[in-house]
Protein backbone atom coordinates (compact mmCIF):
# COMPACT_ATOMS: atom_id res chain seq x y z
CA UNK A 1 0.00 0.00 0.00
CA UNK A 2 1.69 3.17 -1.18
CA UNK A 3 0.35 6.59 -0.23
CA UNK A 4 0.86 9.15 -2.98
CA UNK A 5 2.82 12.27 -2.05
CA UNK A 6 2.02 15.23 -4.33
CA UNK A 7 4.32 18.12 -4.93
CA UNK A 8 3.16 21.72 -5.05
CA UNK A 9 6.26 23.84 -5.54
CA UNK A 10 8.34 23.21 -2.42
CA UNK A 11 5.37 21.97 -0.45
CA UNK A 12 4.34 18.31 -0.27
CA UNK A 13 0.76 17.19 0.13
CA UNK A 14 -0.28 13.77 1.22
CA UNK A 15 -3.59 12.26 2.21
CA UNK A 16 -3.96 8.94 3.97
CA UNK A 17 -7.07 7.41 2.41
CA UNK A 18 -7.26 3.95 3.93
CA UNK A 19 -6.70 2.26 7.25
CA UNK A 20 -2.99 1.48 7.51
CA UNK A 21 -1.26 -1.54 9.00
CA UNK A 22 1.79 -0.93 11.17
CA UNK A 23 4.06 -1.80 8.25
CA UNK A 24 2.19 0.59 5.96
CA UNK A 25 2.65 3.38 8.48
CA UNK A 26 6.39 2.80 8.65
CA UNK A 27 6.59 2.66 4.85
CA UNK A 28 4.73 5.96 4.72
CA UNK A 29 7.17 7.47 7.19
CA UNK A 30 10.20 6.54 5.12
CA UNK A 31 8.52 7.69 1.88
CA UNK A 32 7.75 11.07 3.44
CA UNK A 33 11.28 11.54 4.75
CA UNK A 34 12.85 10.44 1.46
CA UNK A 35 10.62 12.72 -0.57
CA UNK A 36 11.22 15.75 1.67
CA UNK A 37 14.93 15.33 1.33
CA UNK A 38 14.80 14.70 -2.41
CA UNK A 39 12.91 17.89 -3.27
CA UNK A 40 14.19 19.85 -0.25
CA UNK A 41 10.60 20.50 0.67
CA UNK A 42 9.98 23.50 2.91
CA UNK A 43 6.78 22.04 4.24
CA UNK A 44 4.52 19.01 4.24
CA UNK A 45 0.81 18.66 4.92
CA UNK A 46 -0.44 15.27 6.06
CA UNK A 47 -4.20 14.80 5.81
CA UNK A 48 -5.62 12.02 7.97
CA UNK A 49 -9.33 12.77 7.59
CA UNK A 50 -10.00 9.24 6.32
CA UNK A 51 -8.49 7.59 9.42
CA UNK A 52 -11.17 6.50 11.87
CA UNK A 53 -8.69 4.95 14.30
CA UNK A 54 -5.43 6.52 15.43
CA UNK A 55 -3.99 4.46 18.25
CA UNK A 56 -0.85 5.16 20.27
CA UNK A 57 1.35 3.43 17.72
CA UNK A 58 0.09 5.43 14.78
CA UNK A 59 0.17 8.63 16.86
CA UNK A 60 3.76 7.93 17.70
CA UNK A 61 4.81 7.24 14.11
CA UNK A 62 3.04 10.42 12.96
CA UNK A 63 4.75 12.47 15.67
CA UNK A 64 8.11 10.91 14.85
CA UNK A 65 7.56 11.63 11.16
CA UNK A 66 6.84 15.28 12.01
CA UNK A 67 10.02 15.40 14.08
CA UNK A 68 12.09 13.90 11.27
CA UNK A 69 10.61 16.31 8.73
CA UNK A 70 11.44 19.28 10.96
CA UNK A 71 14.94 17.97 11.44
CA UNK A 72 15.42 17.99 7.68
CA UNK A 73 14.14 21.56 7.49
CA UNK A 74 10.47 21.16 6.59
CA UNK A 75 7.44 22.52 8.43
CA UNK A 76 4.71 19.97 9.20
CA UNK A 77 0.96 20.36 9.55
CA UNK A 78 -1.52 17.55 10.12
CA UNK A 79 -5.06 18.10 8.89
CA UNK A 80 -8.49 16.59 9.26
CA UNK A 81 -8.28 14.61 12.50
CA UNK A 82 -11.80 13.23 13.00
CA UNK A 83 -13.62 14.50 16.10
CA UNK A 84 -13.93 11.06 17.69
CA UNK A 85 -10.29 10.32 16.97
CA UNK A 86 -9.35 13.56 18.77
CA UNK A 87 -11.56 12.60 21.73
CA UNK A 88 -10.04 9.16 21.92
CA UNK A 89 -6.44 10.38 21.70
CA UNK A 90 -6.99 12.92 24.48
CA UNK A 91 -8.81 10.39 26.66
CA UNK A 92 -5.98 7.89 26.23
CA UNK A 93 -3.28 10.31 27.32
CA UNK A 94 -2.22 13.88 26.78
CA UNK A 95 -0.48 15.04 23.68
CA UNK A 96 -0.02 11.81 21.76
CA UNK A 97 0.25 13.82 18.53
CA UNK A 98 3.20 16.20 18.56
CA UNK A 99 2.45 18.33 15.52
CA UNK A 100 0.24 21.32 14.69
CA UNK A 101 -3.20 20.42 13.40
CA UNK A 102 -5.80 22.21 11.27
CA UNK A 103 -9.23 21.31 9.90
CA UNK A 104 -8.46 20.60 6.26
CA UNK A 105 -5.78 20.47 3.58
CA UNK A 106 -6.53 23.95 2.32
CA UNK A 107 -5.83 25.45 5.75
CA UNK A 108 -2.79 23.24 6.02
CA UNK A 109 -1.30 24.74 2.88
CA UNK A 110 -2.15 28.26 4.09
CA UNK A 111 -0.51 27.62 7.43
CA UNK A 112 2.57 26.09 5.79
CA UNK A 113 2.96 29.11 3.54
CA UNK A 114 2.69 31.44 6.56
CA UNK A 115 5.30 29.46 8.43
CA UNK A 116 7.64 29.35 5.48
CA UNK A 117 7.23 33.10 4.97
CA UNK A 118 7.94 33.72 8.67
CA UNK A 119 11.15 31.82 8.65
CA UNK A 120 12.36 33.77 5.65
CA UNK A 121 12.63 31.00 3.09
CA UNK A 122 10.43 32.99 0.74
CA UNK A 123 13.36 33.39 -1.54
CA UNK A 124 13.95 29.72 -2.09
CA UNK A 125 10.21 29.18 -2.33
CA UNK A 126 9.93 31.67 -5.19
CA UNK A 127 12.90 30.17 -6.96
CA UNK A 128 10.81 27.17 -7.98
CA UNK B 1 -25.21 -15.27 32.73
CA UNK B 2 -27.71 -15.50 29.89
CA UNK B 3 -26.65 -17.08 26.62
CA UNK B 4 -24.70 -14.52 24.57
CA UNK B 5 -26.49 -13.03 21.57
CA UNK B 6 -23.40 -13.10 19.48
CA UNK B 7 -19.90 -14.51 19.60
CA UNK B 8 -16.98 -14.06 17.28
CA UNK B 9 -13.40 -15.20 17.48
CA UNK B 10 -10.74 -13.22 15.59
CA UNK B 11 -7.29 -14.74 15.36
CA UNK B 12 -4.40 -12.33 15.85
CA UNK B 13 -1.38 -13.69 14.02
CA UNK B 14 0.04 -10.96 11.82
CA UNK B 15 0.15 -7.20 11.88
CA UNK B 16 -2.61 -7.10 9.25
CA UNK B 17 -4.91 -8.82 11.78
CA UNK B 18 -4.72 -5.68 13.95
CA UNK B 19 -6.40 -3.71 11.14
CA UNK B 20 -8.95 -6.47 10.57
CA UNK B 21 -9.80 -6.87 14.26
CA UNK B 22 -10.38 -3.17 14.85
CA UNK B 23 -12.58 -2.84 11.79
CA UNK B 24 -14.62 -5.96 12.62
CA UNK B 25 -15.19 -4.79 16.18
CA UNK B 26 -16.27 -1.36 14.96
CA UNK B 27 -18.85 -3.02 12.69
CA UNK B 28 -20.12 -5.22 15.51
CA UNK B 29 -20.31 -2.24 17.91
CA UNK B 30 -22.23 -0.21 15.34
CA UNK B 31 -24.71 -3.03 14.74
CA UNK B 32 -25.29 -3.30 18.49
CA UNK B 33 -26.18 0.39 18.57
CA UNK B 34 -23.06 1.95 20.11
CA UNK B 35 -22.55 5.54 18.95
CA UNK B 36 -19.62 6.80 16.90
CA UNK B 37 -17.59 7.92 19.92
CA UNK B 38 -17.88 4.49 21.55
CA UNK B 39 -17.18 2.73 18.25
CA UNK B 40 -13.96 4.72 17.99
CA UNK B 41 -13.01 4.01 21.61
CA UNK B 42 -13.62 0.29 21.09
CA UNK B 43 -11.78 0.12 17.77
CA UNK B 44 -8.82 1.95 19.32
CA UNK B 45 -8.78 -0.32 22.38
CA UNK B 46 -8.84 -3.39 20.12
CA UNK B 47 -6.00 -1.97 18.06
CA UNK B 48 -3.86 -1.45 21.18
CA UNK B 49 -4.53 -4.87 22.70
CA UNK B 50 -4.19 -6.79 19.44
CA UNK B 51 -0.87 -5.05 18.84
CA UNK B 52 0.30 -6.00 22.32
CA UNK B 53 -0.35 -9.63 21.39
CA UNK B 54 1.62 -9.33 18.13
CA UNK B 55 4.50 -7.45 19.76
CA UNK B 56 4.81 -9.42 22.97
CA UNK B 57 3.45 -12.89 22.28
CA UNK B 58 3.54 -13.31 18.49
CA UNK B 59 0.00 -14.59 18.22
CA UNK B 60 -3.24 -14.97 20.11
CA UNK B 61 -6.94 -14.56 19.83
CA UNK B 62 -9.57 -11.88 20.30
CA UNK B 63 -13.01 -13.13 21.39
CA UNK B 64 -15.89 -10.74 20.95
CA UNK B 65 -19.17 -11.40 22.77
CA UNK B 66 -22.45 -9.53 22.89
CA UNK B 67 -23.78 -10.05 26.43
CA UNK B 68 -26.50 -7.41 26.29
CA UNK B 69 -29.44 -7.64 28.68
CA UNK B 70 -32.84 -6.01 28.36
CA UNK B 71 -31.58 -2.92 30.23
CA UNK B 72 -28.09 -2.64 28.77
CA UNK B 73 -26.10 -3.02 25.60
CA UNK B 74 -22.89 -4.77 26.62
CA UNK B 75 -19.91 -5.74 24.49
CA UNK B 76 -17.28 -7.94 26.08
CA UNK B 77 -13.94 -8.63 24.41
CA UNK B 78 -11.20 -10.93 25.64
CA UNK B 79 -7.63 -10.90 24.29
CA UNK B 80 -5.70 -14.03 25.06
CA UNK B 81 -2.20 -15.20 24.23
CA UNK B 82 0.28 -17.87 25.30
CA UNK B 83 3.30 -15.59 25.34
CA UNK B 84 5.75 -14.79 28.14
CA UNK B 85 3.21 -12.97 30.32
CA UNK B 86 3.49 -9.64 32.11
CA UNK B 87 5.74 -10.00 35.17
CA UNK B 88 4.55 -6.82 36.92
CA UNK B 89 1.03 -5.80 35.90
CA UNK B 90 0.96 -2.65 38.07
CA UNK B 91 4.12 -1.46 36.34
CA UNK B 92 2.80 -2.31 32.86
CA UNK B 93 -0.33 -0.27 33.62
CA UNK B 94 1.72 2.88 34.28
CA UNK B 95 1.74 5.62 31.66
CA UNK B 96 4.96 5.56 29.71
CA UNK B 97 6.11 2.09 30.77
CA UNK B 98 7.23 0.06 27.76
CA UNK B 99 9.68 -2.77 27.29
CA UNK B 100 9.80 -2.35 23.52
CA UNK B 101 10.47 1.34 22.98
CA UNK B 102 6.76 2.14 22.59
CA UNK B 103 4.89 5.05 24.12
CA UNK B 104 3.68 2.87 26.95
CA UNK B 105 0.21 4.31 26.43
CA UNK B 106 -1.57 1.17 25.23
CA UNK B 107 -2.69 -0.48 28.48
CA UNK B 108 -3.29 2.66 30.58
CA UNK B 109 -4.90 4.42 27.62
CA UNK B 110 -7.21 1.50 26.92
CA UNK B 111 -8.30 1.38 30.55
CA UNK B 112 -9.38 5.03 30.30
CA UNK B 113 -11.35 4.42 27.09
CA UNK B 114 -13.32 1.45 28.32
CA UNK B 115 -15.79 0.86 31.19
CA UNK B 116 -14.51 -2.48 32.37
CA UNK B 117 -10.87 -3.56 32.19
CA UNK B 118 -9.04 -6.49 33.76
CA UNK B 119 -5.78 -8.33 33.22
CA UNK B 120 -4.57 -11.67 34.39
CA UNK B 121 -1.16 -12.87 33.39
CA UNK B 122 1.38 -15.55 34.11
CA UNK B 123 4.08 -17.11 31.95
CA UNK B 124 2.25 -18.85 29.10
CA UNK B 125 -1.10 -17.12 29.52
CA UNK B 126 -2.12 -13.49 29.35
CA UNK B 127 -5.76 -12.51 29.26
CA UNK B 128 -6.97 -8.92 28.97
CA UNK B 129 -10.74 -8.39 29.17
CA UNK B 130 -12.58 -5.22 28.29
CA UNK B 131 -16.26 -4.33 28.53
CA UNK B 132 -18.28 -1.45 27.14
CA UNK B 133 -21.75 -0.98 28.58
CA UNK B 134 -24.48 1.51 27.77
CA UNK B 135 -28.10 1.67 28.86
CA UNK B 136 -30.38 0.47 26.07
CA UNK B 137 -31.76 3.40 24.17
CA UNK B 138 -28.98 5.73 25.33
CA UNK B 139 -26.30 4.67 22.90
N1 LIG C 1 0.12 -9.53 25.84
C1 LIG C 1 1.25 -9.16 26.48
N2 LIG C 1 2.17 -10.10 26.83
C2 LIG C 1 3.30 -9.75 27.48
N3 LIG C 1 3.61 -8.49 27.84
C3 LIG C 1 2.74 -7.51 27.51
C4 LIG C 1 1.52 -7.79 26.82
N4 LIG C 1 0.86 -6.62 26.66
C5 LIG C 1 1.62 -5.66 27.21
N5 LIG C 1 2.76 -6.18 27.73
C6 LIG C 1 3.84 -5.45 28.45
O1 LIG C 1 3.30 -4.24 28.95
C7 LIG C 1 4.06 -3.13 28.44
C8 LIG C 1 3.17 -1.91 28.27
O2 LIG C 1 2.24 -2.13 27.21
P1 LIG C 1 1.53 -0.87 26.54
O3 LIG C 1 0.92 -0.03 27.63
O4 LIG C 1 0.64 -1.35 25.47
O5 LIG C 1 2.73 -0.02 25.95
P2 LIG C 1 3.68 -0.35 24.68
O6 LIG C 1 2.96 -1.34 23.84
O7 LIG C 1 3.86 0.98 24.02
O8 LIG C 1 4.96 -0.89 25.25
C9 LIG C 1 4.67 -3.64 27.17
O9 LIG C 1 5.84 -2.92 26.81
C10 LIG C 1 4.99 -5.09 27.54
O10 LIG C 1 6.16 -5.17 28.32
MG1 LIG D 1 1.01 -1.55 23.39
Amino acid sequence: MKIPILRLGRILLTSVQIDLSDNDVLQFQSDVVAQISEVEALGIAIDISALDVVDSYMARVLSDTAGMARMLGAEVIISGIQPFVAMTLIEMGRGLIGADCVFNLEQAVERLNERIAERGDKFSYLRD
Amino acid sequence: MAKPHFEKSISIEASSDIVRARSEVRTIAASMGFGSADQTRLATAVSELARNIIQNAGSGVCEVTDISSTESVILHIVFQDNGPGIPDIALAMQDGYSTNGGLGAGLPGTRRLIDGFSIESRPGLTRVSITMQRESGLC
